[in-house]
């Protein structure tokens, strides 16, 4: 049987061999490496070399990494300040809330939705921020300040912005894309190769979207209704995701998704097999925006991170490379007229208003009602496919009695001797 | 005296550590956010009853296609030649040194829709077929996680039995057959309900397994706990509710379990 | 018949190496793809040695394994110590608790031992990190170490140690002398099995781990929730062959030792 492992191992031997055409990867060829220019690097300078560091907890794939010739953001920062920066990722704001709203741990820099920081604001989960530090935030074009969910600007500064609509393959849908609506997504002819939401606020909406409900809506009737329309969904759901869209259209494995805008510029970029439509009959428009929770143990050094996201070279980086629309004002000039243009990042102003609406926090009551009918969509079990889970249990109970009767057997024997 | 004394340092850390934290959960299950009594966690429970349902049986078919799969092999193992024997071992015991969320998403890799058995297939002109995001794919990847955890038990339970007896058996005129299901099998029961209880609690309390090849349509009673702590719906005090009565039936399973079990042997799970 | 067993452990054997095969091939993949194998590259090595946030959970990881382990070995091994010379209940009393955190679900460990800290968090002003993790994987390594060192107790001739006493040796130095080689063996696998268990431990770390104490596991996660890169598959290569090579040299050792024993 060495003989399977020596096999793997020749293989391995054989393709290293192989190697001698030797392939870049192409992507660090052609793009020219973006630098950082700063207007007062002074401003960074009062915790240089005290060897303090950040928890910076940020939703998945949304920063600029240091790929595609842009910005390393972080890398960044601890090279102007000496702050070192402990990154690490949620897929959604309820993972968020939850993570925070247990205790203990420990975050200075948060990036929580509209509807997440309204909430998180009256439960008294963030802190006032200190503007003075955050000089950089005149960069923030006056369209995002004062928005709903912190009418007096004193607890965010805003990340970036979007909407969410549908990507899908333009290989496999046939519907042109102005056409496409919410109830493509219950078209039995995409069964099994949709994806849906994997957070409740988002599934919900586009249900209540569809049944012609207020996003926000907190009527238990409507909400029933909602998670109705869900769990008629269901079976034609392949998989209830995240960020694993990026894994699953790329590699063709599903042809519907809905998303956040950004996310698709991202995708179509990689991937010339995608589109992406904003359904004619509305949508959700979002914001992202910076928190600093309360109890964080850096407040000043975490305002200085603000500030520095503010950067306009950093923050045209966080737009050009995760591709959501940027609340910044000089970032935005930095940008392509072609992205200002592609109807996906910025729409205009009349589409924003008509069609789209912002999440609301919810009451208490809505917000529980809502997890348990999502938890209820989540677990009910589709009929078919489980025929078969009864026969093999049964066959493993036989199997069970079996050997319990061989047991006895044994030990009477042994009684008798 | 001071022999015993030496022990104290753990004894004092099982408590802090193993015996509080679950009286915690027990406290948190029947308690209230003010830290009143209340039922109505346990009861809520039971509104997931089909999820329970759900775990139970993916899991137990899981530890039967395990003990099938893995019996032959232990068997196979155990009457090579001892050299052979350790390097085989090592051999069946590899794979578990890579980290099980990467073997579990090579899975997905391989089982996609565009995936290299679908892409395989193809080539004779069959498929696709939908084989991930499916309860057959939530179970396969139990048994590739959890297989090693019965071959291991079975291994050495039957390479303790005499083969002398075996070669008694044959000559009193048995068949390999009879050899087999007389000699061998009996033998080797306490290894079989080690192993069932080896695979059967991991696979029982999975969380990622389902989520990554299940297409979190399905859940378990793992995704449903970590929903209440670390998910979408937070809500420790359910959390802590759905936790006590896992181990409720985890615990149930085990004293059904001993019953098979030979009688006056120190019970040691490894 | 032996024929059959060779096809059916060949099998098996496949069915158990087919998914790290595919990790590995695609770690020489030169793009991002995990379905189309498009050219072969050791770009994935070089990049996996300049990826800042895997080599730090890598870092995070050792560091926390080896700490565990060790403490464990000398907790576990003291508290056998102590055990092995308890009555029979007292005894019975503290190896059931000692099998609770094997017996029970790796999720109910983990989530008993969140609820713990996130209790006292609030109250003694610390926070989820290194500190938190290290607890919680010396609660789930103690147990085996205690599992693997108890039976050579019973595997010891319990006059050695008088013997040694009778023979001028003060307490201390029986128990170095004599009965800490009897058990050795039983301490070396206690620590590798809780070094192994702390290096792979996924659950009990995603409940108590905080921002500064991701460990490899835990990123891996977050990584398979989006795109896995195949740095990652690098990484699980190089690892896979390390594992390859220490058991192969181990093997080889072993088979010498026989060998010259038998001569």
């Amino acid at each position: 049987m060495k003989r399977l492992l020596s096999l793997l191992m020749a293989v391995l031997i054989v393709m290293s061999v192989c190697g001698c055409h030797y392939q870049h990867l192409s992507d660090d060829e052609d793009t020219e490496q973006q630098t950082l220019t700063i207007d007062n690097p002074d401003f960074y300078q009062k915790f240089k070399g005290k060897g303090i560091s950040i928890n910076v907890y940020n939703w998945g794939e949304y920063i600029s990494d240091g790929s595609d010739g842009l910005l390393d953001v972080n890398t960044e920062f601890t090279n102007l300040t000496g702050i070192n920066v402990n990154y690490s990722t949620y897929a959604n704001n309820e993972e968020l809330y939850a993570k925070l709203k247990g205790g203990g741990a420990d975050y200075d820099i948060i990036i929580p939705s509209d509807y997440m920081i309204a909430r998180m604001i009256k439960e008294g989960m963030v802190q006032k921020l200190n503007f003075e530090n955050i000089p950089n935030y005149q960069y923030i074009m006056d369209s995002f300040k004062g928005k709903l969910y912190d009418p007096k600007n004193e607890y965010s500064v805003p990340y970036t912005w979007g909407t969410v609509g549908i990507i899908y393959d333009n290989s496999a849908i046939d519907v042109p894309p102005e056409e496409i609506d919410w109830d493509i997504l219950w078209d039995e002819k995409y069964r099994d190769s949709i994806l849906m939401f994997d957070n409740p606020r988002d599934a919900f909406a586009i249900a209540e979207k569809l049944l012609g409900y207020s996003m926000n809506t907190e009527d238990p009737k409507e909400l029933k209704n909602a998670a109705e329309k869900l769990k008629e969904q269901k079976h034609l759901v392949q998989s209830y995701v995240m960020d694993e869209v990026f894994d699953k259209m790329g590699a063709g494995e599903a042809v519907l998704a809905p998303y956040y805008a950004g996310d698709a510029v991202t995708l179509m970029d990689e991937y010339d097999h995608l589109s992406f439509a904003i359904p004619k009959s509305g949508t959700n428009l979002f914001f992202d925006a910076i928190c600093i929770p309360t109890g964080a143990r850096q407040k000043e050094a975490a305002e200085l991170y603000i500030n520095f996201m503010c950067e306009p070279d950093v923050a045209y980086a966080t737009t050009s490379y995760i591709g959501y629309s940027t609340p910044n004002g000089a970032a935005y000039e930095m940008l392509d007229d072609e992205v200002k243009e592609d109807g996906i990042s910025y729409l205009d102003d009349e589409f924003l208003d008509d069609k789209t609406e912002v999440f609301a926090n919810m009451s208490d009551e809505a917000n529980l009602m809502m997890q348990n009918l999502w938890t209820d969509m989540k677990s009910t079990q589709e009929d078919s496919g489980n025929k078969w889970l009864v026969p093999l249990f049964l066959l493993a109970c036989v199997l069970l009695s079996v050997a319990i009767i061989i047991k006895r057997y044994l030990k009477n024997k042994k009684d008798i001797f | 005296m001071n022999k015993k004394l030496i022990s104290s340092p753990y004894i004092v850390w099982t408590i802090v550590f193993i015996v509080v934290p679950l009286a915690m959960v027990a406290y948190f299950a029947f308690t209230d956010g003010d830290g009143n009594f209340t039922l109505d966690y346990i009861s809520e429970v039971a509104q997931y009853s089909n999820i329970f349902v759900r775990s139970i049986w993916l899991a137990a078919i899981a530890t039967v296609i395990c003990l099938v799969i893995s019996y032959p092999v232990a068997f196979i193992l155990s009457t090579m030649k001892k050299r052979h024997q350790s390097t085989m071992l090592m051999i069946v015991m590899l794979p578990m040194w890579m980290n099980f969320l990467l073997r579990t998403y090579a899975w997905m890799t391989l089982l996609g829709n565009n995936g290299i058995i679908n892409s395989f297939l193809h080539l004779f002109g069959l498929g696709p077929y939908k084989m991930l995001n499916t309860q057959g794919a939530v179970v396969l990847g139990m048994v590739y996680n959890y297989i090693p955890y019965m071959i291991l038990p079975l291994y050495s339970v039957m390479v303790k039995i005499d083969k002398r007896l075996l070669e008694a058996a044959q000559d009193l005129g048995c068949n390999s057959k009879k050899v087999l299901l007389k000699v061998v099998l009996p033998l080797s029961l306490p290894g079989v309900t080690s192993g069932i209880t080896m695979v059967f609690v991991p696979a029982i309390s999975t969380f990622i397994i389902s989520r990554m090849l299940g297409g979190g349509g399905n859940l378990l009673i793992g995704d449903l706990i970590e929903m209440q702590f670390l998910g979408n719906s937070y809500n420790p005090n359910l959390g802590a509710g759905i936790s006590l009565v896992l181990m409720v039936i985890v615990l149930l399973i085990m004293t059904i379990m001993n019953q098979f079990d030979s009688d006056d042997q120190d019970r040691v799970l490894i | 018949m032996k024929k059959v067993s060779k096809i059916y452990m060949a099998l098996v054997l496949m069915f158990l190496y087919v998914p790290i095969f595919v990790l590995i091939v695609y770690s020489f993949n030169t793009t991002k793809s995990r379905t189309v194998f498009s050219g072969f590259t050791f770009d994935w090595y070089v990049r996996l040695f300049q990826n800042e946030l895997i080599l730090t959970s890598l870092r995070n990881t050792l560091i926390i394994s080896v700490c565990a382990a060790v403490i464990s070995t000398i907790l576990g091994t003291a508290a056998a110590i102590g055990i092995n010379n308890m009555k029979k209940i007292p005894k019975m009393i503290v190896m059931n608790i000692n099998n609770i955190p094997i017996i029970n679900p790796e999720i109910v460990t983990g989530v008993s031992l969140m609820l713990l800290f996130v209790f006292f968090s609030a109250r003694m002003k610390f926070s989820f990190g290194f500190a938190t993790l290290l607890i919680a994987h010396i609660t789930f390594d103690v147990p085996y170490v205690v599992l693997n060192v108890m039976p050579k107790f019973r595997q010891m001739n319990p006059n050695l140690y008088e013997a040694a006493q009778d023979l001028g040796c003060n307490s201390v130095q029986a128990f170095f002398k004599v009965v800490l080689p009897e058990i050795m063996p039983g301490i070396v696998s206690g620590f590798l099995m809780s070094f192994t268990f702390s290096l792979d431990d996924f659950i009990i770390s995603y409940f108590t781990s905080g921002p500064t104490s991701q460990t490899l596991p835990i990123t891996i996660y977050s990584m398979t929730r989006r795109k896995v890169s195949p740095e990652i598959n690098a990484l699980s290569t190089i690892i896979f062959v390390v594992v390859v090579a220490v058991l192969i040299v181990k093997n080889i050792v072993e088979n010498r030792s026989i060998k010259e024993e038998a001569k």
